[in-house]
């Protein structure tokens, strides 16, 4: 037996040389492989080499985004990072400078009366193969969103124009629409009701112009790449590869260029990934990173200076106000809405920085008559009254005639905010009134389905602003918009939603949205939970960054390298 | 083996359409409407929308003329991308994944068959518990932690030189590959580990050995000729099915770093109930799969002459 087992360890041992050198070749053998790898990447030229997140010498600045942008045909965008390339690389007839105030963009002279607007477009405007940009540009533009064929989501951001909503009924021909060209450059738009923000809606990306000619030459592609849109803003989109890399170039043939600072903006990476983002501005390759609560630890370790952002988002609870629902009882939501806490729920529960707790369905960014229009007319503030509370729920109890309550839905989407939230809300209501919620977590489509069709009774819903007017959130309740999911449906409402949107008095307005405001606290029609915040950093050597409600955000078109800053 | 060669694509195909016909039900069984958006839009829109995507049809006849474009090979438009044909995407994306998969499974392969020789030669033994302990975690490890860590040290590393040694994510150069599909084939390696050890394992006692040993043969002829070529074939035989998983699964380590892979669309576009890219994607992915399959299988006589087909 003894020569068996020294057989077998000279066994290992030789067959464990034989092992090593196996190991070693495979090792080199990688070597080798990468390095022709390498070799023949640099052949082909196609080698990227990582740049910093600001480089001064050359006028870079290298970002993320969050996801690849899905649409930069202008007529058809609806997100929110297509919104910001767009931004970048297109100009609307009207812009805003770094400070939020309407500015003259392509137009460089404008009025806007009751029942017209004209525009005249400066003979510096031009499209970035250096044609002019004429009005028939906008035209073209306006009359193809709101053509049916085109299905555009945001067609009706054009409504205010003549024949425009009939036109997206398909009613009337495109070329029906009210607006003309007496020449090259002026546009003449003639309105069909009234409206005190016209200026801030033609900046917004659907008014943009394309030129037809390049749209008809590209086939359907339009927007699909770099090479198939046609840019007469600040920058051009020098080179986009889909899902990996989006670079941009100063535009040369902008009016302005001058006053652009930034040579590059090289959107290098594209990640949805929180952690990931992170790490990029770690590591040095990103000169902004959004923060998400998890990496404020990481922020405060490494000093950074973190900064704060309300997105102009209002988020809720939506009742249902179908007739065959509970919640449809106003006692129901009267209790619901005593046992609310939105502050307890911001710095308690979700701890979001930047998340403002509020009492209201208007942002606090919306202009009022002479101030904000929230500190000119703050909401009705609902004190935490659990026994006004039980009262009202009994009430609701035996006007529903009920022995005792079934538990209600509360349809809310699939992400660990959401989660936080309807199991604080589910608490509460158990707690403090004794009523059982059943949570209904849903991905994004199913949510919506399930909104749509009204199979639930409450929901945890949000609404940002389409433009900077009151009217963009006081119409959410109208019975008529397609967005009130939950069917609220009030004539006095609607009757103030009607005259808001004909008058041109801004006091009166203000006057009118003050009461919509009152009537969503009286009437119990949402449990206001907070108006949404981003916190984020930036390399202390970008400056000039803009952050926007509406439009492209975050703006680097007004932003600068300051090289010494650290 | 021209007859068995032809049985088996035919096989293949037909596998193939079973594939599409179920995504295709599975994907209409899923709630929520494909072309529903944040902002509500008209019916006109709405009906419109269905137009132009042919959902306007009943059920059935969507389905033929979708099979009827697959056959001519034409996935159709994105939903979410509505300018960009779901052959561009795959086009443009796959080779990246395909790419960091063949790195990945190049890694997984080699390091498999190694690291599973050494335990088994080492069974019982310090080496080998070690390597078995990590293989352990190798396994149950999910990929977004071994992604984010990967990265994490990645951050570290280059804080530490002061420079970029590796890039912490992107996609271009060799540099940027490395750790990721080391990432990507970690699982697959320890997977492989696992097995090329058993398999190693069951060979040590067969009786050919013994006669090779008794013959006199030197250690080193019969560990490798013997013993790690007769192993290896089972590692052979899944390497095809981990192949299409591998270059399927990289949704995560694409995520993290930053890579433009179809992986992630393949996800994503099951998330926003993206009809054509899901049926792309799937379809594609499944007859990949399939035929790696197929195609491994016929390698497999190459390796071991005991398989030679007729």
């Amino acid at each position: 037996m003894a020569d068996v087992i020294i057989d077998e360890s000279s066994f290992v041992r030789s067959a464990g040389r034989q092992l090593l050198v196996y190991g070693i070749v495979t090792v080199l053998g990688f070597a080798l492989l990468m390095w022709l790898l390498d070799a023949l990447a640099s052949l082909v030229g196609s080698s990227s080499e990582t740049t910093g997140a600001v480089d001064a010498a050359t006028g870079t600045i290298t970002l993320y985004l969050d996801e690849e942008p899905p649409q930069l045909d202008s007529t058809l965008a609806t997100d929110q990072v297509s919104g910001r390339i767009i931004g970048h690389v297109m100009e609307g007839l009207l812009r805003k400078d770094e400070l939020g105030n309407i500015v003259g963009g392509v137009a460089e002279s404008w009025t806007i009366d009751a029942d017209k607007a004209v525009f005249n477009l400066r003979a510096a405007a031009r499209w970035s193969d250096g044609k002019p940009v004429t009005a028939h540009d906008f035209i073209f533009a306006w009359q193809r969103t709101l053509d049916p064929a085109t299905a555009s989501e945001y067609a009706f951001i054009l409504y205010y124009i003549k024949n425009a909503e009939a036109i997206n009924r398909g009613e009337m021909p495109p070329t029906a629409l009210g607006v003309s060209a007496p020449d090259e450059r002026t546009l003449v738009v003639e309105l069909e009701r009234p409206v005190l923000f016209f200026d801030k809606l033609v900046s917004f990306p659907t008014y943009y112009p394309v030129r037809e000619d390049f749209f008809k030459a590209t086939n359907g592609r339009y927007g699909a790449d770099a090479d198939t849109l046609l840019y007469n803003g600040p920058f051009v989109i020098s080179s986009w590869v889909h899902g990996a890399s989006l670079r941009m170039d100063r535009n040369e043939s902008y009016w302005r260029r001058d006053e652009i600072r930034l040579n590059t903006i090289n959107w290098a990476y594209i990640t949805s990934d929180a952690n990931a983002q992170l790490n990029f501005f770690k590591d040095g390759k990103v000169a902004y990173a959004g923060m998400a609560p998890e990496s404020l630890s990481v922020a405060l370790e490494n000093r950074w200076h973190l900064r704060q952002f309300q997105d102009g988002g209002v988020f809720f609870i939506e009742f249902n106000h179908r007739p065959n629902r509970l919640t449809r009882n106003l006692h129901l939501r009267r209790a619901l809405l005593l046992v609310n806490n939105s502050s307890e729920l911001v710095n308690k529960v979700t701890k979001l920085p930047g998340y403002l707790p509020t009492n209201s369905l208007f942002p606090a960014f919306l202009d009022g008559l002479h101030d904000k229009f929230r500190r000119e007319h703050p909401a009705k503030d609902v004190p935490i009254d659990v026994d006004q509370a039980r009262r009202e729920l009994e009430l609701a109890r035996k006007e529903l005639g009920l022995e005792k309550w079934p538990p209600l839905s509360l349809l809310t989407g699939d992400n660990p905010i959401a989660n936080l939230q309807s199991e604080y809300y589910q608490s509460v209501f158990k707690d403090k009134l004794g009523l059982d919620v059943r949570i209904d977590r849903q991905i994004f489509k199913q949510r919506l389905q399930k909104m749509t069709s009204g199979d639930f009774d409450m929901v945890m819903a949000g609404w940002g602003p389409d433009y900077e007017d009151l009217l963009t959130f006081g119409d959410f309740f109208a019975s008529w918009n397609l967005n009130n999911r939950g069917r609220y449906d009030n004539p006095e409402y609607d009757a103030l939603v009607r005259k808001a949107q004909a008058s041109l008095d801004q006091a009166e307005r203000v006057e009118l949205f003050a009461r919509m405001q009152d009537i969503i606290v009286d009437d119990a029609v949402i449990l206001p939970n907070y108006e949404k915040g981003a916190s984020f950093v930036t390399d202390p050597r970008l400056k000039g960054l803009v952050r926007r409600v509406v439009g492209a955000d975050p703006d680097y078109t007004y932003a600068w390298i300051e090289e010494s800053a650290q | 083996m021209f007859r068995y060669t032809l049985k088996r694509l035919v096989q293949g195909l037909i596998t193939v359409w079973f594939i599409a016909t179920a995504t295709f039900g599975a994907m209409h069984l899923v709630p929520g409407d494909p072309l529903s958006g944040e902002k509500a839009a008209s019916a006109e829109i709405q009906a419109n929308l269905r137009a132009k995507y042919g959902l306007d049809k009943p059920v059935l006849q969507q389905y033929f003329v979708y099979l009827g474009n697959i056959a001519r090979g034409d996935f159709g438009i994105s939903f979410t991308q509505k300018n960009r044909e779901v052959n561009d995407i795959i086009r443009e994306h796959f080779p990246v994944s395909a790419t960091m998969g063949l790195l990945a499974i190049l890694f997984a392969g080699a390091g498999g068959v190694l690291w599973g020789a050494l335990t088994a030669l080492f069974r019982n033994r310090l080496p080998d518990v070690i390597i078995m302990f990590l293989v352990i975690l190798g396994i149950s490890v999910p990929s977004f932690v071994m992604a984010a860590l990967g990265q994490l040290s990645l951050v570290k590393l280059n804080a530490f030189f002061g420079a970029t040694v590796l890039p912490v994510g992107g996609w271009g150069t060799v540099r940027h590959m490395l750790v990721p599909s080391l990432v990507l084939g970690l699982g697959t390696m320890a997977y492989l580990t696992r097995l090329m050890r058993s398999s190693m394992l069951e060979i040590v006692n067969a009786d050919f050995i013994r006669t090779a040993k008794a013959k006199g043969l030197p250690a080193a002829r019969i560990f490798s000729k013997h013993q790690l070529r007769n192993a290896s074939l089972p590692v052979v035989t899944v390497l095809g099915p981990a192949i299409a998983a591998i270059t399927t699964g990289g949704f995560v380590v694409e995520l993290v770093f930053a890579i433009p892979g179809l992986g992630r669309y393949f996800v994503q576009a099951v998330q926003q109930l993206d009809y054509t890219v899901i049926m792309g994607t799937t379809v594609f992915y499944g007859a990949f799969l399939v035929f790696m399959v197929i195609a491994v299988d016929l390698v497999y006589g190459l390796i071991d002459p005991r398989v030679r087909l007729q």
